[in-house]
């Protein structure tokens, strides 16, 4: 085959995969095994910078980190990269607070089954966002690359396609069979927001279920915020340290935040609030009555428990439960 | 629908591998279950592997797609198998699709910057698409979906025609398989890998057939009828896949 006839993407890469870069980072990044106990608020305000690059873990609206999310919007942090891997109620609630201009797009701007959220169609189509496109699989293995500290990882996604056109990968021969792959920049995030079933106060997480890119998110990002169910003690994470999916050494602040995944679904736990997050679909078809939605639920809650309890508190999450274990 | 999820189930046979969306795709893999592939293990991009679903989840991480499941992992875990070759079906749902079997599901209109319309993008679709032996697609019928040319190829089918699939780079031997509408089931020709009639739905017509797609689809002298769903998949289907009618009754 003719290296001459190699594609690449047009769309901008929007972090450095340079993993000397990031090699240099980790190096002096303080690996001290601390109480890392803090709040959402100094969290954000300490942790998330306007301008940087943030990855949301989860899956948009199953085992999501809601109270760091709405803090951003609170904040009014502005001019975010994200990286959109299945980005669907966290999409949401970022167009609500209009806080990024750049986007790697896998999927955005739809809740699945539920529909699409006009709020952030109205978001992505205005020509303010900047959009790269991904698959899910690309932006998995993009993390992957480095977690793994590498600059790239070929692939076989999205060649002949325009998802490849408008992407930043290259295409590649392989130095061994000659095969033509698609090369998938490492991103190294600035920022990560994870929400966790239980981690002790130094950041050793346990998740249960899926995982998603939770493992490799940790891994590749240079700051990460973690809230979890429940804080549990280290000697309990040592009694079974094969659950530790995400290492202290990752994790700059951990908030325990029971319920923090509500209205999304946290396996095991409690299943999402499809009426509430129906209620987000329904009311963004109204622009004013949206912002009058957002401003009740989110500026004017000082916190996440007080928008939890505008919706429904204890008693809506005990109907969860029951939803969840299938009662 | 019932017959649309009907057709889809008949395809998974017994033993398979698939990788499915939720809606429609996942009702025919709960169906195909329950009727005559019991063996077939299904899998969900987010990280469920083999679940014995209790109920249609909504999203496709949800708690219900590792469910007695053999594993929960990751996605990347997911791709990978499917990009090692181990996994037979992907099962998409619908969007805009030309007679290669490329899928739009990104935007409407001619400015990526500033679209018309924006769709969610991939998501999954392009990996599934680009990585298992076999894409089916189910998608109500009609000339805005079935179109000439696609705004834009978030997935890739048989791309140009002939061998141009291989000749990008994608795996060897695979593609689209079988679309499945709400008038017909189509296939594609050998070579040049256009769309073609493999089956008409009861009632229906070669009209129905042209009416509803913008480019030519191949019409054989050899297609037949579709069979219709049999008591048995109906029953399967309305008291146990969907009890409340999400999915059957969107009509």
């Amino acid at each position: 085959m003719d290296t001459a006839n190699l594609k690449q993407g047009i769309g901008e890469i929007f972090a450095s995969p340079n993993s000397d870069e990031m090699r240099d980072f980790f190096r002096k990044k303080k690996k001290l095994i601390e109480d890392k106990r803090t709040t959402v608020k100094d969290a954000v305000q300490k942790y998330v910078h306007n301008g940087d690059y943030l990855a949301i873990g989860g899956f948009g609206g199953v085992r999501i980190p809601t109270a760091l999310v709405h803090e951003v919007v609170r904040q009014k942090k502005k001019d975010l990269g994200f990286s959109g891997h299945v980005s669907t109620h966290d999409c949401q609630i970022l167009s609500a607070g209009n806080c990024f201009n750049r986007c790697d797009a896998a999927y955005i701007v739809g809740l699945e089954a539920r529909g699409l959220s006009k709020n952030a169609r109205r978001v992505f189509e205005s020509g303010n966002i900047k959009v790269t496109e991904w698959t899910n699989g690309a932006l998995s293995w993009r993390f992957k690359a480095a977690a793994m500290g590498l600059p790239y990882l070929p692939s076989r996604v999205m060649l002949g396609t325009d998802t490849f056109k408008y992407s930043g990968a290259k295409e590649g021969l392989c130095p061994f069979t000659g095969q033509k792959l698609a090369l998938l920049p490492a991103l190294y995030p600035d920022v990560a927001f994870i929400h966790v079933h239980r981690a002790d106060i130094y950041g050793n997480c346990q998740i249960e279920g899926i995982l998603v890119a939770d493992d490799d998110i940790a891994k590749a990002s240079k700051r990460v915020i973690v809230t979890t169910e429940k804080i549990i003690s280290n000697e309990e994470i040592r009694r079974e340290p094969h659950k530790t999916v995400i290492p202290y050494w990752c994790v700059d602040a951990v908030i325990e935040i029971p319920y923090g995944s509500y209205p999304g679904n946290m396996p095991g736990e409690y299943y999402s609030d499809e009426e509430h997050l129906m209620e987000w679909l329904k009311t963004e078809k109204d622009p004013e009555a949206f912002k009058a939605f957002i401003d009740k639920n989110i500026y004017n809650t000082k916190s996440f428990y007080e928008y939890l309890e505008l919706n429904g508190g204890m008693k809506k999450i005990l109907k969860l439960k029951q939803i969840e274990h299938l009662f | 629908m019932e017959l649309m999820i009907s057709i889809a189930a008949r395809s998974l046979e017994d033993g398979a591998v698939v990788v499915v969306g939720t809606g429609v795709p996942c009702a025919a893999a709960m169906l195909a279950q329950m009727t005559q592939s019991p063996n077939l293990t299904v899998l969900f991009e987010a990280g469920g592997i083999a679940p014995l679903l209790p109920a249609m989840p909504i999203s496709v991480g949800d708690s219900r797609t590792t469910y007695k499941g053999l594993k929960a992992t990751s996605m990347a875990e997911i791709m990978e198998l499917c990009q090692a070759g181990i996994v037979d079906y992907c099962f998409l749902g619908g969007a805009q699709i030309d007679k290669y079997g490329n899928l739009n599901s990104t935007i409407i209109g001619d400015n990526h910057n500033k679209p018309k319309t924006r769709f969610p993008g991939s998501g999954g679709a392009n990996d599934l698409a680009s990585l298992c032996w076999k894409t089916l697609v189910v998608t109500p019928q009609n000339k805005q979906r079935f179109a000439t040319k696609v705004d834009f190829i978030t997935t890739p089918g048989y791309l140009e025609g002939g061998n141009s699939r291989t000749e990008a780079g994608l795996p060897k031997n695979t593609g689209p398989h079988r679309v499945i509408t709400d008038i017909g089931v189509y296939g594609y020709h050998e070579y040049s890998k256009e769309m073609q009639l493999i089956s008409l739905h009861p009632g229906k017509t070669i009209q129905d057939v042209k009416d509803n797609a913008e480019f030519e689809i191949i019409i054989p002298d050899n297609y037949e009828i579709t069979k219709e769903p049999t008591s048995e998949e109906l029953t399967a289907l309305r008291e146990k896949v969907d009890p409340s009618k999400v999915i059957i009754g969107r009509g």
